[in-house]
């Protein structure tokens, strides 16, 4: 199941994208945020899931905008913390930061 | 020179005579922009006892600045607050500008030109208009909300993230018995961290000036100060920045200044005919 | 939200409530609930051995709880069942884990995902909900399983609040914007501002510049129709698509963003036929009491009830 967490307003697409088919719940990308915006737990979108799985927590569903541009996802060929510490690829972000690079 | 600066919601109007401001005037934009600036154009003339002809150029800036039917040319937004602040502050590199529909930071340079610009433009949530919703539903007026800001002693975050859904918090705030100086600091404070946020996007370097409507807000300034953790600089009549800057674009003779930007907001839909 | 003292309800859905004549609840085995405290309407659907029983539908009050009372008492009204007689219920909505006779809550999107599939059937792909405050759009698969989603309630434009501010600022109730928006001679060209605060700016101008109001209703249903478009678009339309929530009602934005998609949304009425041919109320605000009534089911046949966990 692809999770898209954040909102879309008239500023443009701001999610955090979780794929719990790839995720295994190792927590690797919640020690890496700076923000402190991922938690691992059980998975409220399919209650019949065993293991635990990353989700952005619900206060911060709507600011990850701001929270996530600190990292500069989309900028250049480095990977946001987050992204890069999933050795499954189960994270990743919009287009909205890299829209603020194009320029 | 006249300096013209039709905003969303006011038109500023500066007059200067080498140098000096002889004449400035401020009134609502409303519906009908062409005539509120004609309008007060004429009214700001007759107090400095001028008239049309004793002007020799007029600039016209702001979001609907093209209603000027008389200007000899005109200049971006940007480039008006960047000419307006370097003049008064030399020193400055960083101006940001939140009005009422919009919030944009600027990079300038020692000579005033622009280097880098982000704006706020399509959503309430960054822009005084969201103080303005917000003071609806305190029932006090923004200039009151402004001063007991400061007498705030808890700083309480605000979920909401847009103007609409803030306006149905701020009353389950005071259903909640919060009391009026810290909701009005919960409001100062959201609006700051956003402009903060988009004033990262091009970087701060001091000195950082505020300009535009909501630098007359010393509750939001405040908020800002403590959000970018730099003290900052405000001018005298901060809204009329931009028209003083139009104005001294006039005597500069700078027709259109092309200005590279990172622009936060992209239009989502197709521009809207006028009717 | 109240402006100006003037009753806000009246620029919301009203409320209704039915119970199932067919059905002798007293005659089934289990017995499950679903309370979707939304944060302008609560629903409560009950269900027989999986068999749509009764509902409530009303307005959200000031506090989740009451609401929930409310609405399960609206739904209980009818009949002669206690809430004793309910074996499992589950809250859903954005007031979930207050829901004083729930046991369980899950979140709205996987209750939505599944109503929607009992409602419409198994070949719906795509489920767009817009609820008062948010709008989430679902891929689904044949189970209502949830494949992926995005939603969004961060901004009001494109939520139903989008279009309660409207109908409270142009004095027209919301059941009737759909129908008067296609009572014009053209279609005017959409409102421009993405953002409700300055739409209703621009909304303002439009008034005082004499322009009909169905024009301008329908110029209004055009952008919200235009900003639902983004979400889908963004994850993707697949037949069957259903939308489900308030704003299914309405029909100005719906046929509006079907023309711009190019896809028809199914039809509102139930899959099943037993159900279409005994008449039972088709209400597409029940989507998410509907799936929470469901999983209660599920999880009680599968032995995997709980005593108490809210998410």
């Amino acid at each position: 199941m692809i999770a898209n967490y954040g909102f879309k307003d008239g500023s443009g697409d701001w999610y955090v994208t979780i794929d719990t088919d790839k995720c295994n719940g190792c927590g690797k990308c919640v020690e890496v945020c700076p923000e402190k915006i991922l938690e691992v737990g059980p998975d409220e979108f399919d209650i019949f899931r065993e293991e635990p799985v990353a989700f952005v927590r619900h206060d911060e569903r709507k600011k990850v905008r701001y929270s996530c541009a600190p990292c500069k996802p989309g900028f250049g060929e480095k990977p946001a913390p987050c992204a890069g510490a999933c050795e499954f690829g189960a994270i990743s972000h919009s287009e909205g930061w890299k829209a603020l690079y194009e320029r | 020179m006249a300096g013209i600066d039709v905003g969303g919601k006011n038109v500023h109007i500066v007059i200067k005579k080498d140098g000096e401001i002889i004449g400035k005037g401020a009134a609502p934009t409303g519906i009908k922009k062409a005539e509120t600036v004609e309008a007060l154009y004429d009214q700001v003339l007759k107090q400095a006892g001028l008239m049309r002809k004793d002007v020799e150029r007029v600039v016209a800036t702001g979001s609907a600045a093209k209603r000027v039917a008389f200007a000899n040319g005109f200049i971006a937004d940007a480039a008006a607050d960047a000419r307006g602040v370097i003049k008064l502050f030399p020193n400055a590199r960083t101006v940001i500008n939140v009005g009422a529909e919009e919030g944009r930071s600027i990079k300038v340079s020692p000579e005033g030109k622009v280097l880098d610009f982000a704006i706020n433009d399509k959503c309430a949530a960054g822009t005084g208009t969201f103080v303005e919703a917000m003071s609806r539903a305190l029932e006090v007026s923004v200039e009151e909300m402004s001063k007991i800001a400061l007498d705030s002693t808890k700083s309480i975050p605000m979920n909401a993230q847009c103007a609409v859904f803030g306006e149905s918090e701020v009353v389950s705030l005071i259903h909640q018995k919060t009391s009026k100086p810290d909701i009005s600091r919960a409001v100062m404070d959201a609006v700051a961290g956003r402009v903060g946020s988009v004033a990262r996007i091009v970087g701060l370097e001091k000195d950082v000036v505020v300009v535009g409507g909501m630098a007359k807000n010393a509750g939001f300034v405040d908020s800002l100060q403590k959000n970018i953790e730099m003290p900052v600089t405000v001018p005298e009549d901060p809204d009329y920045i931009g028209a003083i800057g139009a104005a001294d674009a006039a005597l500069s003779s700078i027709l259109e200044e092309e200005v590279k930007a990172k622009v936060v907001e992209r239009e989502s839909l197709p521009e809207g005919k006028a009717y | 939200m109240a402006q100006q003292g003037k009753p806000v309800e009246f620029w919301r859905w009203p409320e209704t409530n039915w119970v199932n004549p067919y059905i002798d609840w007293e005659k089934g085995k289990l017995v499950t609930a679903g309370v979707d405290v939304g944060s302008v309407s609560t629903q409560a659907v009950i269900m027989v051995d999986g068999e749509f029983f009764a509902f409530g539908n009303t307005r959200t009050g000031s506090d989740s709880p009451n609401s929930a009372i409310k609405g399960m008492g609206y739904a209980l009204e009818k009949t002669d069942m206690k809430i004793e007689n309910i074996d499992y219920c589950i809250g859903t909505g954005y007031g979930r884990v207050n829901v004083p006779m729930a046991q369980q809550s899950i979140t709205e999107i996987s209750c939505h995902a599944r109503g929607a599939n009992f409602m419409y059937g198994p070949e719906v792909r795509t489920v767009m909900d817009m609820g008062g405050q948010d709008c989430k759009v679902i891929n689904v698969d044949d189970r209502g399983k949830v494949l992926n989603f995005m939603m969004n309630d961060k901004c009001a434009a494109g939520t139903g609040r989008g279009m309660e501010v409207f109908a409270d600022l142009i004095h027209v109730p919301v059941w009737e914007i759909g129908p008067r928006s296609f009572q014009i001679s053209k279609e005017p060209p959409s409102i421009s501002s993405t953002c409700v605060v300055f739409a209703k700016s621009e909304v303002v101008g439009l008034l005082e510049q004499g322009v009909p109001e169905n024009e301008i209703m329908a110029a209004y249903c055009s952008a919200m129709a235009h900003r639902i478009m983004e979400l889908l678009k963004r994850l993707g339309v697949k037949e069957k698509f259903v939308i489900t929530g308030g704003i299914a009602k309405n029909e100005g934005v719906v046929k509006r963003l079907e023309k711009e998609l190019g896809i028809k949304t199914a039809e509102q009425v139930w899959a099943n036929p037993q159900y279409r041919k005994k008449n039972y109320p088709f209400d597409t605000q029940l989507a998410g009491a509907l799936g929470a009534a469901l999983f209660g089911q599920a999880l009680l046949k599968m032995g995997k009830t709980i005593s108490v966990k809210k998410t």
